[in-house]
């Protein structure tokens, strides 16, 4: 329904707003790896922009810290009603390396609603075109949580109640798995 | 002289040719020495928590739900890639793929989680060699890590308080 939406919001044009909170500036390179010709991102229409009340899309690197946070949801704010914000790097995704430090709040989930997430750290220039692609409806994502669960005990649990003396013999009558 | 010089451009640019890559729909190999999302093989893993305790991260938690099962819950919401996990794992179990294409609209996506049998020694009730005292201050018992809100629990205060040590900023927005 978000990539319905997003089809026909944006018209696939995205206008990216740039907003470091506190990052130390290596997904920031990665994202402006993105734009140079190698990787030519203004294929799919996406222009980097300087102010946000010209962006679609705000890029965000960082965790929320305490002294950005404020700032980072006025720029949130700033920006015209059909938004979405990208969470790049783990440090937007989930607080980085320095969750649990007195000045980092977290996620910048925390502060401004996240739509989109690219984890890495920093992430290849490839996963934010990908991530980008998922989010314009380019291709599809590849990820999905895994569960495994093992159902049975790989060693046969060991009852002594199950033990019964035959003439000389113990035997052991249940050999059951759990 | 000018004209020249236009024409020495364009004979430049022309030689470089293309080198836009075609991402999207081709990708392009990447480096052998490159670390992407770590994979859990959940048939190798005895479940002797090297990998939770040497996470710097502290994304990958335990939960023993009672003696003989345990939890392993990868998050890889904040995971650096850095790859100790996978140096710290005694049976292999944790490799670290190729695999960086994980864009995603929920972050619940990229979680991995183990539930694991273990088997305890009939004797003395527990799996592995004693540990030593530095260990000892970080294993006692069971981990309980919070797996219902997604949190690294520290064994040495949290676990005796109700309220989480972790995690417990309150941001105050105007």
């Amino acid at each position: 329904m978000l990539k319905n939406l997003c089809q026909k919001m944006f018209g696939r044009s995205l206008w990216v707003y740039h907003a470091n909170s506190g990052g130390c500036n290596g997904c920031d390179i990665e994202v402006l790896n993105v734009l140079t010709p190698y990787y030519d991102v203004e294929r799919f229409g996406i222009k980097l922009v300087g102010s946000p009340r010209h962006a679609d899309v705000m890029l965000c690197q960082g965790p929320a810290m305490r002294s950005t946070a404020q700032a980072l949801k006025r720029a949130y704010d700033a920006m015209p009603a059909p938004k979405l914000v990208f969470a790049i790097g783990s440090c937007a995704c989930g607080g980085g390396i320095w969750f649990d430090s007195y000045s980092v709040l977290g996620p910048v989930e925390k502060v401004v609603p996240v739509n989109f997430y690219i984890p890495g750290c920093p992430p290849r220039p490839e996963a934010i075109i990908y991530g980008v692609a998922v989010a314009v409806g380019l291709v599809d994502k590849k990820t999905a949580p895994v569960k495994f669960k093992q159902i049975e005990m790989p060693i046969p649990r060991y009852h002594p109640q199950d033990l019964s003396g035959r003439d000389e013999l113990v035997v052991y009558e249940k050999v059951e798995k759990v | 002289m000018s004209v020249l010089s236009k024409l020495k451009e364009a004979v430049i640019c022309l030689k470089a040719g293309r080198v836009t890559l075609p991402y999207p729909a081709q990708a392009q190999p990447v480096p052998e020495k490159f670390r992407g999302r770590p994979i859990f093989d959940a048939a190798k893993c005895t479940g002797c928590g090297g990998c939770a305790n040497n996470c710097p991260a502290r994304e990958i938690l335990l939960f023993d739900l009672c003696q003989e099962i345990r939890i392993l819950q990868y998050l890889g919401r904040r995971c650096a890639y850095c790859g100790r996990c996978a140096d710290v794992c005694p049976e292999k179990a944790i490799t670290m793929s190729h695999e960086f294409e994980t864009g995603t609209n929920s972050i619940g996506d990229i979680q991995q989680r183990v539930e694991l049998f273990m088997s305890t020694c009939q004797r003395c009730g527990r799996c592995f060699k004693e540990p030593s005292t530095l260990e000892q201050l970080k294993l006692k018992g069971y981990r309980v890590d919070d797996v219902a809100h997604e949190r690294w629990v520290f064994r040495s205060k949290s676990y005796l308080e109700t309220e989480p040590v972790v995690d417990d900023i309150k941001i105050e927005m105007d």
